[in-house]
């Protein structure tokens, strides 16, 4: 019998500036997730959107359109309606590498601040945008790499993979935009080791639960926020990934 | 072991390999409970044969289908579905022009059922290359279309040369001049019907339970020149969020399915039967093998199940293993058994 998941309505406690395209948002209560897993959020009259959790009881949000342009305007003492934890999250084993890019650090971050990651590679446009970057250098061994050279490594923070000896993890959990997960992964498929890859995607979402078949992707036809929205290199490899995925219509981008 | 299990969604043969010794744990359990009280349903149970003949002029691997508008909006995932044990899939809803759908929430699990108002997102003609690759290797692939006119139900039927069957959706409860805001008018309804069926393909009629007199559209149907009736689509419903003091769905109304309509799907399917000489495809909050039973009973040739896949994706492989039996009946035996 289904049961019922209603929005649970939170209050916003407080509002962190984090750069100037990311804040994060605190609210009054706590959700048990592991790292990995998402929530709906619901801004009423605007629109309901996939977020990470960046701790039990905040999303860390980038303005990028419509919903989450107006969730960065959201004050202390304003509602938003939060669904979930839903997905499987990440799940490690003996030593772990994450490698972070950009707003994509948010999953990893719980992560981190779990005890669970011996090295971050995090990369990110410029110094500005690295969001999370001075509690990372305290619960991992940290490396920085900026396309501007701003801070760390000056270029893609693929380079730093290269640099190190990927076949010393167990794990190596990733997170940031696609192009940048498909270089990681093309290395991993190098070294044979792409099923110790687990890569957090990103698709378009409209229910979260596994129904509306609008976050599926090719060519098995796992959905996204149910069988995911981590999968494994091995998976991947023979996807849609890096190569497409489809709007809210359905239709292909 | 946890990691395994999770993971081992992946890999088909993992997961049986995992699942597999998981299953054999519960049901020595189940039987062990089972074989502990004096009456036990499976045991009396009705079996079936597996189809042998079309339904609604439609070849079937058994007798049920994914219903429109579950997982329905890739190839992929309706294939996927056919290989978890699906008898034939009915495609997402597609138009005559592109949609995003309605702004969300737009589906949201209530007690016993879901609401939704997803508002018919579809990529529209691009789902022509799209659903190509499985239409070539399955024959039980219904293609379900929506228009506002019978005109633009035939355009879209169009585009469809290899569809196995249609099925018009006259039913959706939350899209503004489509569904049943036209599939209540029992004129509209034998118009459309008729404007697809010249494509010379199984037409299906999916009909709403929004009406005084569901008989009425259904006859509308037939005269057209329906090949089946599926019935129901979801029933108008709306929650509102305590906390936010307003509706939960962006689209402040849509439509309820799952355990909850069960009981009205069934009444539908009666009043079907009793109206009109179609075969009649249930739907509606089927969920376990008697439910399947219970709507043949009620007069369904065969079901669709939609929002039970939410609960559990093998859900149609599981009711196959409780439905049939190498010494099954015929269901013709049992559809419409109810009746006086
Ligand atoms: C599992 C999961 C977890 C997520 N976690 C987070 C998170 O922790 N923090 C966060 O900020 N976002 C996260 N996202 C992404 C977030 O859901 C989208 O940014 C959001 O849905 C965009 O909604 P919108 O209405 O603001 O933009 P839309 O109006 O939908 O899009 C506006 C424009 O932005 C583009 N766009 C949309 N999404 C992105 C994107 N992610 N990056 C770049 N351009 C984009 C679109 O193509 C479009 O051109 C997550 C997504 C998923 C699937
Ligand atoms: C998320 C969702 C999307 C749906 N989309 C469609 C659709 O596009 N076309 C349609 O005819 N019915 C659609 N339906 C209705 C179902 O096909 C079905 O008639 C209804 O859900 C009742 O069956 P169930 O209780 O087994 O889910 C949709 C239902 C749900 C839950
Ligand atoms: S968002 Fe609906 S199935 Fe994934």
């Amino acid at each position: 019998m289904i049961e019922e998941h209603m929005p649970m309505v939170v209050t916003i406690t407080k509002v962190l500036y984090e750069t100037p395209t990311i804040k994060t948002i605190v609210f009054d209560e706590l959700f048990n997730s592991r790292p990995g897993q998402f929530c709906m959020v619901w801004v009423p009259g605007v629109d309901e959107i996939p977020m990470a959790f960046s701790a039990a009881n905040a999303i860390t949000v980038m303005r990028v359109g419509d919903a989450t342009a107006a969730l960065s305007t959201l004050k202390e003492g304003d509602k938003i309606g939060i669904r979930g934890p839903f997905g499987n999250g990440f799940f490690t084993t003996g030593k772990v590498l994450a490698i972070g890019g950009g707003i994509g650090v948010t999953p990893l971050f719980t992560l981190a601040t779990n005890g669970g990651i011996d090295t971050f590679l995090f990369g990110a446009r410029t110094a500005k945008e690295l969001v999370f970057a001075d509690e990372l250098s305290d619960v991992t061994d940290l490396r920085i790499a900026t396309d501007d050279g701003t801070m760390g490594h000056h270029g893609f923070v693929t380079d730093i993979l290269d640099q190190i000896d990927a076949t010393e993890y167990d794990t190596i959990c990733t997170c940031g935009p696609e192009m940048m997960m498909k270089g990681i992964l093309d290395r991993l498929v190098v070294k044979g080791i792409e099923s110790r890859g687990q890569f957090s995607l990103h698709r378009y979402m409209k229910c979260g639960v596994g129904v509306c078949g609008s976050c599926c992707m090719d060519y098995e036809g796992l959905r996204v926020c149910r069988d995911g929205p981590v999968f494994t290199g091995d998976i991947l490899k023979n996807s849609e990934f890096a190569n497409y995925y489809r709007d809210s219509s359905g239709r292909k981008e | 072991m946890r990691f395994h299990l999770v993971f081992a969604f992946f890999s088909k043969i993992s997961l049986y390999d995992c699942l597999g010794t998981y299953e054999v744990f519960v049901h020595l359990l189940l039987g062990f409970i089972n074989a502990s009280r004096t009456t036990y349903n499976a045991i009396d149970m009705i079996k079936l044969q597996i189809p042998t003949e079309k339904i609604g002029d439609v070849p079937l691997d058994n007798h049920m289908l994914l219903a429109a508008g579950i997982l329905g909006t890739t190839a992929a995932s309706l294939s996927r579905m056919l290989f978890l044990g699906a008898g034939g899939v009915v495609t997402k809803s597609i138009g005559p022009e592109p949609k995003n759908g309605h702004h969300g929430p737009s589906l949201i699990p209530i007690s016993g059922g879901i609401l939704n108002s997803m508002g018919l997102p579809n990529p529209s003609q691009e789902f022509t290359d799209e659903i190509a690759p499985l239409l070539a290797v399955s024959k039980s692939v219904v293609i379900s279309i929506f228009g506002g006119t019978p005109e633009e139900f035939a355009k879209v039927a169009e585009w469809f040369p290899n569809a196995s069957a249609f099925e018009l959706n006259l039913s959706c409860p939350h899209a503004d001049g489509y569904g049943s805001a036209i599939g209540t008018n029992p004129r509209i309804v034998r118009e459309c019907t008729e404007a697809v069926k010249v494509f010379d393909k199984p037409v299906w009629v999916k009909i709403t339970p929004n009406v005084t007199d569901i008989g009425v559209i259904g006859r509308a149907a037939e005269i057209g020149g329906a090949d089946a009736i599926v019935a129901i689509n979801t029933i108008r419903a709306m929650r509102i969020s305590t906390g936010m003091r307003c509706p939960v769905l962006g689209n402040k109304f849509g439509g309820l399915s799952g355990t909850a309509v069960f009981s009205i799907a069934i009444r539908a399917v009666y009043d079907l039967y009793e109206a009109c000489s179609l075969p009649i495809i249930g739907c509606g909050g089927v969920s376990t093998a008697d439910n399947v039973l219970e709507m043949m009973m009620a007069g369904a040739s065969a079901v669709e199940i939609g929002s039970a896949v939410y609960e559990n994706i093998n859900v149609f492989s599981d009711i196959s293993k409780d439905l049939y039996d190498a010494n099954g009946i015929p269901a013709a035996e049992i559809v419409g058994c109810a009746h006086d």
